[in-house]
Order: C-alpha cells, then structure tokens, then sequence
C-alpha cells in the first residue's frame, strides 16, 4: 500500500518534472535564442570594431572611450532627457486628468474614450506624417491659426527650441490615451464607499480627489510614470519620421535610438552602436531603481 | 442606477433641487474640458481628411480653405498607384496572424507551466522570463538582424515574425491570469486521470480565453505599429509591412501633402475599424497591462 502510494507520487512529480518542461520549451528556447543570448552578444560588440564582410574586432573600452568625445552621442543623451523630462509629466498629468473626467457619471464616456484612443491605434508614420503636416510652417494648421491671432509664422521643424516641441507635443498626444485606460481601470478599483462616506462628511470633488482618488490611485500611477519613463527614453519614431535626415535641426532633437539605428544600419558601425544602445540601458536601469527606491517615499500600497 | 436614484429622492423638495443644479454645473464642467481634450485629440485627424480631398494649389493657398472645394479622390489613387498598398496591407496582416496565433499559444503553455505544475528550476526560468522584460527591446536588435540574415531571411515575411514568436511579456501577463483560477477545477480532472496537457488544453485554455483576447491585441497593436524592425530586415517596397511602407511615401511626394494625407488615411483606417469593432477587448486588453 504505502509502497504504492510512492510510486504514484513518484510517477506523479516525474509527470511534473516531464510536462513543465515540454510546456515552456517552446517560449524559453525562443527567449534565450532571441534575448537572452542577443544582451551578451551586443555586450560583446561594444567591445567590438565591425568592419567589412562581417569582420569583428576585439578593441576593448574604446568604443566607450570614443562615445564621451562623441559630440552627436553626448547630444542625443541630452536630447533624450529634455524630450522625456518635457513628456512624462505633461503627459501623465493630462493622462490623469482624462482619466477623473471618464470616471465620472456622465453621458458620451464610449465617444470621448475611442476619441483619446485612436492615436493610440494609429501607425506611427503615418502620425508622424500628419503632424508634419500640421506643424508645417507655411500651410500648416497651427501657424494659420496664429496668423489669425496676429502671430508671425513659427518654423515648428526647422529651428532646434520649436522642433523639440513639436515632438514633444505629438509624444504626448500618441500616449495620452493609452495611459488614460490604464489609470482608468485603476480608478476603477477604488470602492464607492469611500466616496460616499466622504460626502456624508461635506467633502466637495477636489477635497475628494486629493484625499480619496490621489492616494489610491498612486500604485497605478507609479507603474504609467515608469513605463512613460522607459518608453520615452526610447522615442524613435516620431523623430525618424518627422525630422528629415537632410534638416539642419536634426543633431539638436535625434534621441539616442535613433542616432543607435543611424550608427548601427545606416553607416553599419554595429561595434559602436551596441556601445550607445548598451549605455541607454544602463541609464534605464539607473533611473529605473532610483525610481523603485523613490517609491517608498509617496506609493501607497 | 442614476435614474432609480433620482426617482426615489423626487419629491423631497428644496434639497434635492439643489443637488441636482450642483450635478448639472458639475456636469457640464467635466463635458467642456473633455470636449477641449477631444478637440486636440481628434483636430489632426479632421484636418489630415480635409487636406486629402484638397488638390495641392488648394492646400498651400492662403489664406486657406477649411473644407475642400471639390472632393477629388486622385490623392487616393496617386498613392495607391505609386506604392504598392495592398500588398503592405496584406504583409501587416499577415504578420499580425501569425505572431499573434503562435505567441498567444506558446505564451499559454509556457504560463499555465510556470502557474501550477512545479518542476526543478521553474523559478531560474521564469527569472529570464522577467529579465527579458526588463531590457529595452534595442539590445536584441543587432543579434535578432544577425541570425535573420545569416538564415538568408532578410527581406521576407518571416523576418518582420521572427523576433515575435516567443513573447515574454504575453507568457507574464497569462500566468498572472492562471495563477487566479481556483485549483479545485483541476482536481477533478486529476482524479479522473487526465494528464497536464489534457487539463491544459480541456479545462485552463478555454478559461483563459479572456486573456488570452486581450494578449492577442496587443501583440496586434504591437506588430501593427512597429517601424524600426521592419526598416531594418525588408527594404524591398513588396516584402514591407505598413508602418515601414508609409515611411517612403515621404521620400517620393516629399511636399505634395494632399498625396501624404490619403496616404496616411490609406494606412491608420484599417486599425481604426478593427478598434471600433471591437473596443471593449482593446481597452480590457490595455488595462490588464498596468497589473490588473
């Protein structure tokens, strides 16, 4: 009997041991061919000088020795932060706002949030087409409205100040809907009977939002000011496309992946951009746990 | 629940008018800044439809019009003749399908493994599941471009599938949701001597089916809007998906912008209906993202 029960349990773990691996094969062998193994051979790259026909040569530290004399690189780094610093909290505050406004009771929610989404369904390049379109500076949209307002003309895409904001400005419009449902389903989380004990106590919408809403929400915040954060250290899009590669005021707005997919495909230095990309993420990891750290101070779990 | 609400509370006089005078104004704040939010979120839309109606004298004239004076189509047909659309259609979709079949399904069983059956080095294994997250996507891209063209795949479908037929993300999200059914419903299964892959594909497949919907948009979304990768493997205008394709119209009607703004229209409506059809699995799919 109890000889029997051992086998079965045997038999059993063995089944477990069989299953569980047969299940995840197919994802780990694909992870580690496509992932795992890619991060230490582009670790090994930046260490690397490529060089016609595929030829790799071992250089050591000099592609990131170069980088810090790399005007361009030091640049778009710069560039980077500026869009992002411009753009997440811009963003997610609007982000938030939309949010509080959808989650009251009112009527047309179903209109004004597949109004906010649909940037969100639309093809990057194509997004990027109509703005340039729109931040045109002769026949663009926004400059004929500030003709009628007497403004002089802006050349949005031409000048480094006015083209930074210009992307960043569509940065904001592209994500505001996406971020919008996610905090909206964390408002959505909070019970309505906070809010009706509130009200017993007199509390008006701003007392309720600063005592009720803000607190509550700020785990889902955390997470949408994290991943606007990585995303936006990761702008490429936008600039690509908006920002021809004959324009002048291009140095002065490219962000760090879009001088990595110049560097790596376009002049095929795959050594030195697997440096640039490899120094991005370690700035992501940075202000990654800076921010994990950071939490503790205002998340309210 | 409003209208009960108001029902039961009519009739109680001088109190209740002026709450509901205080919902309306309320009311009518929220409706007004939402109506601004809205104008900014759909102006570009509104104005890239006008301008493709337009002939181009008409869309560079000043001061300019707002509606166009004769709703001429030749910007559509210029960009459908100068590049190759529903070819680009036809790659996106296709790429679509298969990344979303394959990955949900693998996703699926890599995540009902790592929910409930224990096996040795589960937790070393899920680790390179979170690891991968983790990692800005552009760190695999030379080594992914690499293999692709050591395959001799380059400039084909299979290169624009290939990074995305494994998804760690998709395999995270659906063990969060198998690690939420209850454990009884196996048991049963168990007793009666069925194997895991038996219980997997009877019982957790169709329960997370939800899930498994809202994984499969945003590897849709996903696939749909991705423009670098595309750029980098297929430079042939026949082998390209959307996102890249569009990204050359610029270079061949780099000014006449009523040709760009069919062509942008060309290339966002597709998605556009797919979303309005089926809005409800959109949203539930991008609000399980933040952790829900």
């Amino acid at each position: 009997m109890n000889n029997r029960k051992s086998n079965y349990l045997k038999n059993q773990k063995m089944g477990n041991i069989y299953w569980g691996y047969l299940m995840i094969a197919p994802t780990m062998i694909g992870l580690f061919i496509l992932n795992i193994f890619p991060i230490f051979q582009t670790l090994y790259l930046s260490l690397t000088k490529s060089g016609a026909f595929g030829k790799v040569t071992f250089i050591g530290l000099k592609n990131y020795i170069d980088i810090f004399h790399d005007k361009l690189v030091i640049q778009s780094f710069l560039n980077t932060f500026i869009y992002t610093i411009l753009t997440v909290p811009v963003g997610v505050f609007l982000s938030l706002t939309a949010a509080v406004l959808l989650n009251s009771k009112i009527k047309g929610k179903t209109v004004y949030r597949t109004l906010f989404f649909l940037p969100v369904v639309s093809v990057p390049a194509a997004v990027a087409l109509v703005w340039r379109w729109i931040f045109n500076s002769k026949f663009g949209f926004i400059n004929n409205i500030l003709s009628l307002l007497g403004v002089k003309g802006i050349n949005w895409l031409t000048e480094p100040k006015f083209a930074m904001i210009a992307i960043v400005v569509v940065g904001i419009w592209s994500m505001i809907g996406y971020n919008m449902i996610v905090l909206l389903a964390g408002l959505q989380e909070i019970s309505p009977t906070y809010y009706e004990a509130a009200e017993i106590d007199g509390a008006g919408p701003i007392r309720k939002f600063f005592f009720i809403t803000l607190p509550l929400i700020t785990p889902t915040l955390f997470f949408v000011i994290i991943t606007t954060f990585i995303s936006s250290l990761q702008v490429f899009d936008l600039i690509y496309m908006m920002i021809e590669r004959t324009n002048a005021v291009l140095p002065k707005v490219q962000s760090v992946v879009v001088l990595f997919y110049r560097y790596s495909f376009e002049r095929n230095m795959k050594g030195y951009g697997s440096a640039i990309i490899t120094m991005l993420f370690f700035v992501i990891l940075l202000i990654t746990y800076v921010q994990l750290k950071l939490q503790k101070k205002w998340v309210h779990y | 629940m409003g209208s009960l609400l108001e029902s039961s509370e009519k009739g109680k006089g001088d109190i209740v008018m002026k709450k509901s005078t205080y919902k309306y104004k309320n009311g009518l704040t929220i409706h007004t800044l939402l109506i601004i939010g809205s104008i900014f979120m759909f102006i570009p839309f509104i104005w890239t439809i006008l301008t493709a109606f337009k002939t181009l004298p008409e869309a560079i004239q000043v001061p300019p019009t707002i509606l166009p004076e004769n709703y001429n189509f030749s910007n559509f047909t210029k960009a459908l003749k100068s590049l190759p659309f529903f070819r680009f259609y036809f790659n996106t979709i296709a790429v679509i399908i298969i990344r979303v079949i394959v990955s949900t399904f693998f996703a699926a069983m890599a995540a009902y493994a790592f929910a409930r059956i224990k096996f040795p080095g589960r937790n070393i294994m899920f680790m390179f599941v979170l690891i991968q997250m983790m990692v800005p996507t552009q760190i695999f891209i030379i080594p992914q471009y690499l293999i692709v063209q050591k395959l001799g795949m380059l400039n084909s479908i299979g290169a624009l599938v290939f990074p995305g037929i494994v998804t760690a993300f998709g395999t995270f999200l659906l063990r969060q949701f198998f690690m939420g059914l209850p454990m009884e419903l196996e048991e049963a299964a168990i007793i009666d001597g069925a194997n895991k892959w038996q219980i997997f594909t009877k019982i957790m497949l169709p329960l997370a089916r939800s899930g498994m919907i809202s994984l499969s948009i945003f590897t849709a979304l996903f696939a749909w809007k991705d423009l670098m990768w595309p750029l980098i493997v297929n430079s042939d205008l026949e082998k390209m998906p959307l996102s890249a394709g569009l990204a050359q119209l610029i270079g061949q009607f780099f000014t006449d912008y009523p040709v760009l703004m069919a062509g942008s229209i060309l290339a966002i409506t597709p998605m556009v209906i797919v979303f309005i059809l089926f809005q409800k699995q959109f949203i539930s799919g991008v609000a399980l993202s933040g952790g829900k």
